[in-house]
C-alpha cells in the first residue's frame, strides 16, 4: 500500500494503479473522454490531465495513464489544469460544432462557444477517442474496425470503408461511444451499425419459438463457434429459453 | 574472407591490409553522397570508370566511391589522393583531363580548384579552405576516405578496435562508465546523458534486452545521420555493438527512413560485410559476446522518430506514441527493456572508447561535450554538412564556416532544432552551440538542422511552414496536437492572407499553451516553438501582415505583387514565354514588356527566368 | 499475384515486426499496394485486415490507388522550402494538370511530396525515379518533364 494525496485528501492506493482510478474509488471526479474501466487506458483526449508534484517541480500528466507512486502529490483542478481542459474543449468544440454530447459538456466546463472563426467550424461527431476501435478489440475479439488515415485525416473505419467480414454486428462499439458517432438501429428483422462514413446490415434470428427477431445470426455464430455449442442452440431467443421448465 | 576469432587474428588481419595498401597507387575519390548525385556524381563516377579502361590505367589507379565530405554546394567533389588535391563542380567532361594531368603526372587543374567567392583565392587541400578551417570533424572526417561498402577500408583507419578494447580490456560497467565521464548527450534532439540512459537499460529487470539505433532524420532540413549511415556505416554499427555490450543485449535494429535507400543498402552490406568477418553474430572476435541487428525501414512518418513511436512500428503497428511514464529503457519495444540512440550518439562512441572520455569532455563547454554535425542550409555561402566543437558561436558557423549570407543579403535569422525549434535573430548570434543555451533563446539543438534565413525569408511564413509540416506529420493521436495544430495553422493561413486579427496572437499563445501542457508526445508538446519564438523576437512582422496587411519580405502571396522595373527591362521575352498564364505582354524591342495584376497568379516564374532582375515584388 | 506477396512474406519469416517492410516490398513489385495482398498479408500472418488497413493508410509511403509510371517527388524539407520548393511543386501541378498526391490521367506521372530528402544543400530538389535533381526552379520545371515518356 501506498499513500498519495489528491487535492489535499490522504489516500491509500496499491502499486500500479492510476491516478484516476484512485479518483474514481474516492469519488473525485476527473472529466475524460477517452476512458473505459474495462478497456486499456489510451491516452487521447487529454481532458483527464491533472498537476502533479514531485521534488518540489509541478508537471502535467494525463491521469488515465500515470501509475501512483509514494508521496505523490496531485491536484485535479488547479486554475492552470482548468485553462487546459477549457481549450481541449474549444478546440472539441470546433471539430464537434454541432454535437449535443460535445456542447453539453463543454457548458459545464464553461465553455459556451469556440474562439474559432465561425468559417473554419466542423460538424463531426466523432472525437477519435478510440474507444470503439478498442471495445472490438479487446472485448468482443473481432478487430472489425481501427483508426485510419494519420493526423488530421483520422477517421474510425473498416478496411476499404467496406462492410467488415469480421464485423458480427454485436453493436459494442456503438454502446460505448460516447458521442453517438457509431449508432444502431433494429427494424424488420435486419439491424444496421453504421457512422458517417460506412454501415454495415445484418439479419436478425428469429427466436422459434415467440418469433421475434433477437440478435445478428453473425453475432450468434461467432459466439456458438467460440464457445463449442450445438448448432440448434441459438434457434431460440434466451427468454424464451428461460421459460422451458 | 574468415572470420576473426581473436584479438590476434584482428590484428593480423589489420597488417594484412595495410601491407596491401603499401604499394600508395594513386586514387580517384568521388563522393557518392545524395548532394552529389543530385549534381551527376554519377556520370562522373562511370566517365572515370570508362577513361581508366580506354587508358589502360586499371592496374595503376583506384577508383573509391565516399561518403559525402560536406562540401555539397561545391560538388560533385573529387579528391586525388595520395596528394589530397581537392576538386569542385567536376562535370563528365573534366574527366579525361583529371587522370591525364593530373592522376599522371601531378599536374593540377587550377580551373577545378576551390575559388573563395569572396577573396577569389584557390585553393589545393580541403584542410585550408576556410569552410573545414574552425571544422573539428572528427565523425565526418573519414567519409571522403572510406569506401563505404568495403570494410577493409574502415579496419585500414583503426575500425573496430574500439570494440575489441570494449570486448577484451573493459567490463559493461566500465564501458558505461567511460561514456557516462565523456558527458556525451543524445545527438536526436533531447540531448539525454547517453551513458545514463545505458545504465538504466543495463539495470532494468527483463530478458531480452534490446538496443536500436535511430536512422528515423525526420527532421526537414537535416542529413547528418544520413550522411553518416551512407557514407560511415561501420562507425555506426561499432557504436551500436558497444552500446550493446555495456547494456548487456543480444539484439538490435537500425532503423532507417524510407527515404534513404542509399543509407539502407549501405547499412545492410556493412551489416553482412562485419557478420561475415565476425563482429556480429555469435561470439564476436572469440570474446564470447553474441550480438546480431537487422535493419528496419519507416514508412515516411516523421513521429516514428519518437521512441514509442519507433517501437511500435519496429512491432509492425502504426507508428502511435504512448506515455512514457514507464520509460523505454524498462519497457519499450515488445515491452522490453530497450535502449534507443540516434546514428550520430553513436557514432561518437567508439572514439571515446578508444581515445577516452577525458580526451572527449576536453572538447566543448560545461554542459555540452565534444562536436555536432549541423546541416547548414538556407541562404547560407557554402551550405553542405559541418562539424563544430561545441560551444563555437553561431556567428562562427555562419559567417567563418558558411562564408556568409548568399548575394550580400542581410542576415534575419537562423532556424534550429526543426519542427521542434524556433528562429534565433541577429541579436542573439554570439550565443554558443551548446544543448542548454539554444534551449534558453527559445530554440534547440535538435537534430542539427541550421536554416539561416535572409531578408526575403517571411517569419510569419516560416512559422506557418513548420505548422503546415507538423499537422501533415502529427500522427493524429491526441486531442491538443491534433486539433490544436491545426486550428493555429488555420490562424496563420489568414494572417498571411491579410485576414488576421489582433486578438489572433492571444488566440495562438493560448493554444500553444495548451500544447505544450497537454499533448502526448515531444512533437506535439514542442509544436508550437516556431510561432512562439518567431512571434518572441519578430513580433513587428507579424503586425505588419495583420495591420498593415503588407509582408515586408515579399514572400506571403496574397500580400504581395511582381512588378516590372522598367528602366532594366529590354523586353527580351523570356518571362513572356515563360508565364504561365499570359499575364506578360511583348511591347516591342528593347520595349519594357507590361504585365497585367488581374492576370497574374503570382507564380514568380518571371522573377526566375529573367536574367537582368527586371522583375521585382513588393 | 499471391505467389509474389507469398515470396515477399516468406522472405521476413512472417515475422510480425517486418510488417512494414513487407508492404514497401508489395508496394515496390505493384507500384501500390493492392487491396488483395493487403488481405493475402492478413490470413497469412494472422493479423486482422483492419490492423494491415490502418498500418497501410497510416504511412505516406504507401498508396492504395495505383500509381503512375513516373513517380515524382518534390522536396518540401526547409532549406528547400525557403528556397522557394512550392513555386516548384505549384508549376509541376500546373504544367501535368493534377495536384499532389494525384496521377495524370494516362498514369504517366505521380505527384508527391516529401519533408525532406537529405539533400537540402542543393534545394529546391525534385526526385524522379530515384535521380535527383538539384537546384530546380518553377522556370526549369517544364524542360525536365519533358524527358520523361
Ligand atoms: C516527433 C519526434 C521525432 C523525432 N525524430 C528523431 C529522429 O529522426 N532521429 C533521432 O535520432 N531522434 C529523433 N527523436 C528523438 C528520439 O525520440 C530519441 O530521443 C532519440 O532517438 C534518442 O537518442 P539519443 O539519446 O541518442 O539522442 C524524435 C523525437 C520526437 C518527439
Ligand atoms: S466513433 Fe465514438 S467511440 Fe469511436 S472513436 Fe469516435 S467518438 Fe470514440
Ligand atoms: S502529440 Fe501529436 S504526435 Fe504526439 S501522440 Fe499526440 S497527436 Fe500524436
Ligand atoms: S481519459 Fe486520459 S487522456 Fe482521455
Amino acid at each position: 500500500m501506498i499513500t498519495i494525496s489528491i487535492d489535499g485528501q490522504e489516500l491509500k492506493a496499491k502499486e500500479g494503479q492510476t491516478i484516476l482510478e484512485i479518483a474514481r474509488e474516492n469519488g473525485i471526479y476527473i472529466p475524460t473522454l477517452c476512458y473505459h474501466e474495462n478497456l486499456s487506458p489510451y491516452g487521447a483526449c487529454r481532458l483527464c490531465c491533472v498537476e502533479i508534484f514531485k521534488g518540489g517541480r509541478s508537471r502535467i500528466v494525463a491521469s488515465c495513464l500515470y501509475p501512483v507512486e509514494e508521496g505523490l502529490e496531485v491536484k485535479t483542478n488547479s486554475p492552470h489544469i482548468i485553462n487546459n481542459r477549457k481549450m481541449i474543449m474549444e478546440l472539441l468544440l470546433a471539430r464537434c460544432s454541432q454535437n449535443e454530447v460535445i456542447k453539453k459538456l463543454a457548458s459545464e466546463m464553461g465553455v459556451e462557444q469556440s474562439a474559432f472563426k465561425a468559417k473554419y467550424l466542423e460538424n463531426e461527431d466523432c472525437i477519435l477517442c478510440g474507444l470503439c476501435v478498442r471495445a472490438c478489440e479487446q472485448i468482443v475479439e473481432r478487430s472489425a474496425i481501427s483508426l485510419v488515415n494519420r493526423g488530421v485525416n483520422r477517421e474510425v473505419a473498416p478496411p476499404f470503408l467496406e462492410p467488415s467480414a469480421d464485423c458480427i454486428g454485436c453493436g459494442s462499439c456503438a454502446y460505448v461511444c460516447p458521442t453517438g458517432a457509431i449508432k444502431m438501429e433494429d427494424k424488420d428483422g435486419t439491424r444496421v451499425v453504421y457512422a458517417r462514413n460506412w454501415e454495415k446490415e445484418f439479419k436478425l434470428k428469429k427466436c422459434k419459438k415467440c418469433g421475434n427477431y433477437w440478435a445478428p445470426e453473425e453475432q450468434l455464430e461467432y459466439i456458438r463457434e467460440k464457445l463449442n455449442l450445438p448448432p440448434d442452440f441459438f434457434d431460440v431467443c434466451p427468454n424464451c429459453r428461460e421459460s422451458v421448465p | 574472407m574468415e572470420k576473426i576469432k581473436s584479438l590476434q587474428d584482428l590484428e593480423a588481419f589489420r597488417n594484412s591490409i595495410a601491407e596491401k595498401r603499401k604499394v600508395g597507387k594513386p586514387c580517384i575519390a568521388i563522393c557518392s553522397g545524395a548532394g552529389c548525385l543530385a549534381l551527376g556524381a554519377r556520370g562522373i563516377i562511370n566517365a572515370t570508370i570508362k577513361e581508366i579502361e580506354r587508358q589502360k590505367l586499371k592496374a595503376k589507379v583506384d577508383i573509391k566511391t565516399t561518403g559525402c565530405p560536406g562540401f555539397c554546394e561545391q560538388g560533385p567533389l573529387v579528391i586525388i589522393y595520395p596528394q589530397n588535391i581537392l576538386y569542385t563542380h567536376v562535370k563528365v567532361k573534366d574527366v579525361a583531363e583529371i587522370i591525364s594531368k593530373t592522376v599522371i603526372n601531378g599536374e593540377i587543374v587550377d580551373r577545378l580548384l576551390y575559388t573563395d567567392p569572396t577573396t577569389g583565392e584557390k585553393f589545393i587541400h580541403e584542410s585550408e579552405i576556410p569552410f573545414y578551417k574552425k571544422q573539428r570533424r572528427l565523425l565526418l572526417g573519414n567519409n571522403s576516405n572510406i569506401d563505404p561498402n568495403n570494410i577493409e577500408d574502415y579496419l585500414a583507419l583503426g575500425g573496430y578496435s574500439a570494440l575489441a578494447k570494449a570486448l577484451f580490456e573493459m567490463t559493461p560497467e566500465q564501458v558505461t562508465e567511460e561514456v557516462k565521464r565523456s558527458g556525451l548527450r543524445g545527438r536526436g534532439g533531447g540531448g539525454f546523458p547517453a551513458g545514463r540512459k545505458w545504465e538504466s537499460c543495463h539495470n532494468a529487470p527483463g530478458e531480452p534486452k534490446y538496443v536500436i539505433a535511430n536512422c528515423d532524420e525526420g527532421d526537414p532540413g537535416a542529413f547528418m545521420d544520413r550522411a553518416l549511415t551512407e557514407g560511415n556505416p561501420h562507425s555506426v554499427l561499432e557504436g551500436l555493438i558497444i552500446a550493446a555490450y555495456a547494456i548487456g543485449s543480444h539484439e538490435g535494429y537500425i532503423y532507417v527512413r524510407n527515404e534513404y535507400p542509399v543509407a539502407v543498402e549501405n547499412a545492410t552490406i556493412a551489416i553482412k560485410q562485419a557478420e561475415k568477418l565476425g563482429f556480429l553474430g555469435k561470439d564476436i572476435l572469440g570474446s564470447g559476446f553474441d550480438f546480431t541487428v537487422r535493419i528496419n525501414r519507416g514508412g515516411g512518418a516523421f513521429v516514428c522518430g519518437e521512441s514509442t513511436a519507433l517501437m511500435a512500428s519496429l512491432e509492425g503497428k502504426i507508428g502511435e506514441p504512448r506515455a512514457k511514464y514507464i520509460h523505454t529503457v524498462e519497457r519499450g519495444l515488445w515491452d522490453k527493456p530497450s535502449n534507443l540512440n540516434n546514428v550520430e550518439t553513436l557514432a561518437n562512441v567508439p572514439l571515446i572508447i578508444n581515445k577516452g572520455a577525458d580526451w572527449f569532455n576536453g572538447i566543448g563547454t560545461e554542459g555540452s561535450k565534444g562536436t555536432k554535425i549541423f546541416s547548414l542550409v538556407g541562404k547560407v555561402n557554402n551550405t553542405g554538412l559541418v562539424e563544430v566543437p561545441m560551444g563555437i558561436t553561431l556567428r562562427e558557423v555562419i559567417y567563418d564556416v558558411g562564408g556568409g549570407i548568399k548575394d550580400g543579403k542581410k542576415f534575419k535569422g537562423v532556424q534550429t532544432g526543426g519542427p521542434s525549434g524556433g528562429v534565433i535573430p541577429e541579436s542573439m548570434l554570439d550565443i554558443p552551440v551548446d544543448f542548454d543555451e539554444l534551449t534558453k533563446a527559445g530554440s534547440m539543438m535538435g537534430s542539427g538542422a541550421m536554416i539561416v534565413m535572409d531578408e526575403d525569408t517571411c517569419m510569419v511564413d516560416t512559422a506557418k511552414y513548420f505548422l503546415t509540416f507538423l499537422e501533415e506529420e502529427s500522427c493524429g493521436k491526441c486531442v491538443p496536437c491534433r486539433e490544436g495544430i491545426k486550428r493555429m495553422r488555420q490562424i496563420l493561413d489568414d494572417i498571411t492572407e491579410g485576414k488576421g486579427k489582433e486578438k489572433d496572437i492571444e488566440l495562438l499563445e493560448r493554444i500553444s499553451a495548451t500544447l505544450k501542457d497537454t499533448a502526448l508526445c515531444a512533437l506535439g508538446t514542442t509544436a508550437a516553438n516556431p510561432v512562439l519564438s518567431t512571434l518572441r523576437y519578430f513580433k513587428d512582422e507579424y503586425e505588419a501582415h495583420i495591420k498593415q496587411k503588407r509582408c515586408p519580405a515579399g514572400v506571403c502571396k496574397a500580400l504581395i505583387q511582381y512588378y516590372i522595373i522598367d528602366e532594366k527591362c529590354v523586353g527580351c521575352r523570356l518571362c513572356e514565354k515563360a508565364c504561365p498564364v499570359e499575364a506578360i505582354t511583348f511591347m516591342g524591342k528593347k520595349k519594357p514588356v507590361i504585365l497585367d495584376q488581374s492576370k497574374c497568379i503570382k507564380c514568380g516564374i518571371c522573377k526566375d527566368v529573367c536574367k537582368l532582375g527586371a522583375v521585382g515584388v513588393k | 499475384m499471391d505467389k509474389k506477396v507469398t515470396a515477399i512474406i516468406d522472405k521476413y519469416d512472417a515475422d510480425r515486426g517486418q510488417l512494414i517492410s513487407m508492404l514497401q516490398d508489395i508496394q515496390a513489385e505493384f507500384h501500390y499496394l493492392p487491396r488483395e495482398a493487403l488481405i493475402q498479408v492478413s490470413e497469412t500472418m494472422g493479423i486482422p485486415l483492419s490492423k494491415v488497413y490502418s498500418v497501410a493508410t497510416f504511412f505516406k509511403a504507401f498508396s492504395l490507388k495505383p500509381r503512375g509510371r513516373h513517380l515524382i517527388n518534390v522536396c518540401l524539407g526547409t532549406a528547400c522550402h525557403v528556397r522557394g520548393a512550392s513555386k516548384v511543386l505549384e508549376q509541376i501541378e500546373r504544367s501535368l494538370d493534377i495536384s499532389r498526391g494525384e496521377t495524370t490521367n494516362d498514369f504517366k506521372f505521380t505527384l508527391e511530396t516529401v519533408n525532406c530528402m537529405g539533400c537540402c544543400a542543393l534545394g529546391p530538389v525534385v526526385n524522379i525515379d530515384g535521380e535527383y535533381f538539384g537546384q530546380i526552379s518553377a522556370g526549369k520545371v517544364d524542360s525536365i518533364l519533358n524527358k520523361y515518356s
